[in-house]
């Protein structure tokens, strides 16, 4: 059997996500190839190879792939499915906008943010904003799958795989990038961090996130991460919501500031390994996933927390 | 333009679903149904479209039970046009829908199809792409704002880090994420006028696609429950917990 792992990247750096889907595809089982699509992406194709258990890394660089459409994503992918049964890619937005395309070119279902693999036809994925675990088993003759990253350990990186340069295309050309706006912060990736601070509604505004949450971030150096109401009310930017239609996070610790734990956030961030809940409401549902809680006001207890420690 | 915006019937975003002792699915007899929250906002942006003189009619497409007529029904009374309800008792996967949608597209010819990135109750955030894919559109997914310039259509994508516009040619399909729109509640008088907008049904089975799944739900579980741990008094009790107990600090 052979996978095709898509690599996450941003034509400068590989992202850990990657590691992880590699991670999902070794419990698959079969030789597994990493696709680095980008424009002057060759560090990530580098770092690549050094994937542990990969047999080799297929670099396609092209103007083409420098933001990843959809588009000629898919048109590539697509060329290169005939050699593999697996298409594996990460959760990560790239991966949701290009797979689903790729795999209704491919006459497939997708089997969407598999958190485990029971056996190679058979995975385990969140349905009903994570309330329940579906095991299913798919019949097709190609399975492309996106993986939940926080599912599934990272591999190492003491691999040498080596790196086959293959040609773009087709390209559709039927869209184009025209600009981004990233969110500039020297923290933490949210995904990825070990740790994660996040405030909901009850901080009542921007400058609050500024005041109390941001330099407790700094001091732990933890990634920033808000609830749905949080983001709708528009103190944090839309990146930052955890839950089920945001991020999946599962840092070593979570801290959950005046969120009061909706099962949409609790769908982002229950895998984490230790959650810490402070809220003044003690019947907030967040203390019922939380190891430690706290009953207080934020305003008291975050600067408190902050000369703690 | 014509803009098509298919809508799905799912549990309420309120229910908190239970599984069946069984395992075999969630329990659904008797729960709140809905629009998806997503369809929502996938209806509202066309109906500002409409507003803004963009699209000239919106047809609003739900494959479903027979029930899924009141989710087109609230969407004609937010202002879509008129509506199509592709019936079925069997859960259609999103490949399949897919290809009913491509040939209703095929049909109707719209310049826009604007649905959700996700339903929330199979969460599979696929069927847009799919629809993208089997008509060779481009699409924009995840789109937190939607303008028209030209012969093009900007589209603005929610991304890991931030916010990416695509410029799309047409026709294109549009997924919505949240922060497209806030939809709007339908006034008594509009949903009494969209009790006599037109509503075409059809039989899934009559659009001579195979609907058998690809994939077999062997079981549906509880996840596992985390145990709520302790309250602590303190902020002072907080840190010497998480660093002396739970080694995270």
């Amino acid at each position: 059997m052979a996978i095709l792992v898509i690599a996450d990247h941003n034509n400068e750096e590989l992202n850990d996500a990657t590691l992880k889907v590699v991670g999902a595809a070794q419990k698959i089982g079969g030789d597994i190839d990493v696709l680095v699509a980008g424009e002057n992406a060759g560090a990530v194709a580098e770092a690549a190879s050094k994937i542990s258990g990969v047999r080799k890394v297929l670099h396609a660089d092209d103007p083409h792939y420098a933001k990843r459409l959809a588009e000629p994503m898919t048109e590539l992918i697509v060329r290169l499915a005939d050699d593999y049964d697996y298409i594996l890619s990460s959760t990560s937005t790239d991966g949701r906008n290009f797979m689903p395309r790729v795999a209704a070119k491919l006459d497939v279902m997708q089997i969407s943010a598999i958190t485990g693999v029971e056996s190679p036809d058979t995975f385990v994925r969140p349905i009903y904003a994570g309330n329940a675990l579906a095991t299913v088993q798919s019949s097709d003759p190609k399975k492309v799958i996106t993986v939940q990253p926080t599912a599934f350990e990272a591999v190492g990186m003491d691999g040498s795989a080596p790196i086959e340069k293959i040609e773009g295309g087709p390209f559709p050309e039927v869209s184009e990038f025209v600009s981004e706006e990233l969110t500039k912060s020297d923290r933490p990736d949210l995904a990825s961090a070990k740790i994660v601070i996040s405030g909901g509604r009850a901080l009542g505004s921007a400058e609050a996130f500024e005041k109390y949450i941001f330099p407790l971030a700094d001091k732990l150096n933890a990634a920033v991460g808000a609830s749905r109401a949080a983001v709708d009310a528009g103190y944090v930017p839309n990146d930052y919501q955890v839950g089920q239609t945001g991020k999946v996070v599962a840092p070593e610790l979570y801290i959950a500031v005046g969120i009061s734990g909706a099962i949409q956030h609790l769908a982002g961030m229950t895998d984490s390994k230790v959650i810490v809940a402070i809220n003044k409401d003690e019947e907030a549902p967040i203390f019922q996933v939380a190891d430690y809680g706290l009953v207080a006001d934020l305003f008291e207890a975050l600067p408190k927390l902050q000369e703690a420690l | 333009m014509k803009v098509l915006v298919p809508v799905k019937r799912v549990v309420d975003y309120n229910v908190k679903v239970r599984v069946k002792p069984d395992q075999t699915d969630v329990d659904l007899a008797n729960v709140k149904m809905s629009m998806n929250p997503f369809d929502e906002i996938a209806v509202e942006e066309a109906v500002r479209l409409k507003e803004a003189g963009i699209a000239d009619e919106i047809v609003v497409v739900s494959i479903g039970p027979e029930k899924a007529q009141d989710q087109i029904r609230q969407a004609l009374a937010m202002g879509a046009d008129r509506g199509i309800l592709v019936t079925t008792d069997q859960e259609v996967e999103s490949l399949a829908v897919a290809k009913i949608l491509k040939k209703i597209c095929e049909e109707e010819q719209p310049g826009l199809v604007i649905m959700g990135k996700q339903a929330i109750d199979d969460d599979r955030n696929q069927t847009g792409q799919m629809l993208a894919a089997l008509l060779d559109w481009p699409q924009g997914t995840f789109a937190s704002e939607v303008k028209k310039e030209g012969d093009k259509l900007l589209v603005t994508r929610e991304i890991d880090g931030g916010l990416q516009t695509v410029a799309l040619n047409l026709p294109a399909v549009v997924t919505t994420d949240l922060r497209l729109n806030e939809p709007r509640y339908a006034s008594l008088p509009n949903i009494m006028k969209a009790k006599k907008k037109p509503l075409d049904k059809k039989a899934a089975a009559d659009f001579g696609i195979d609907l058998t799944p690809r994939l077999k739900k062997l079981k549906v579980t509880e996840p596992p429950k985390r145990k709520a741990g302790i309250k602590v008094e303190s902020v002072e009790e907080l840190v010497d917990k998480l660093k002396n107990e739970a080694g995270v600090l």
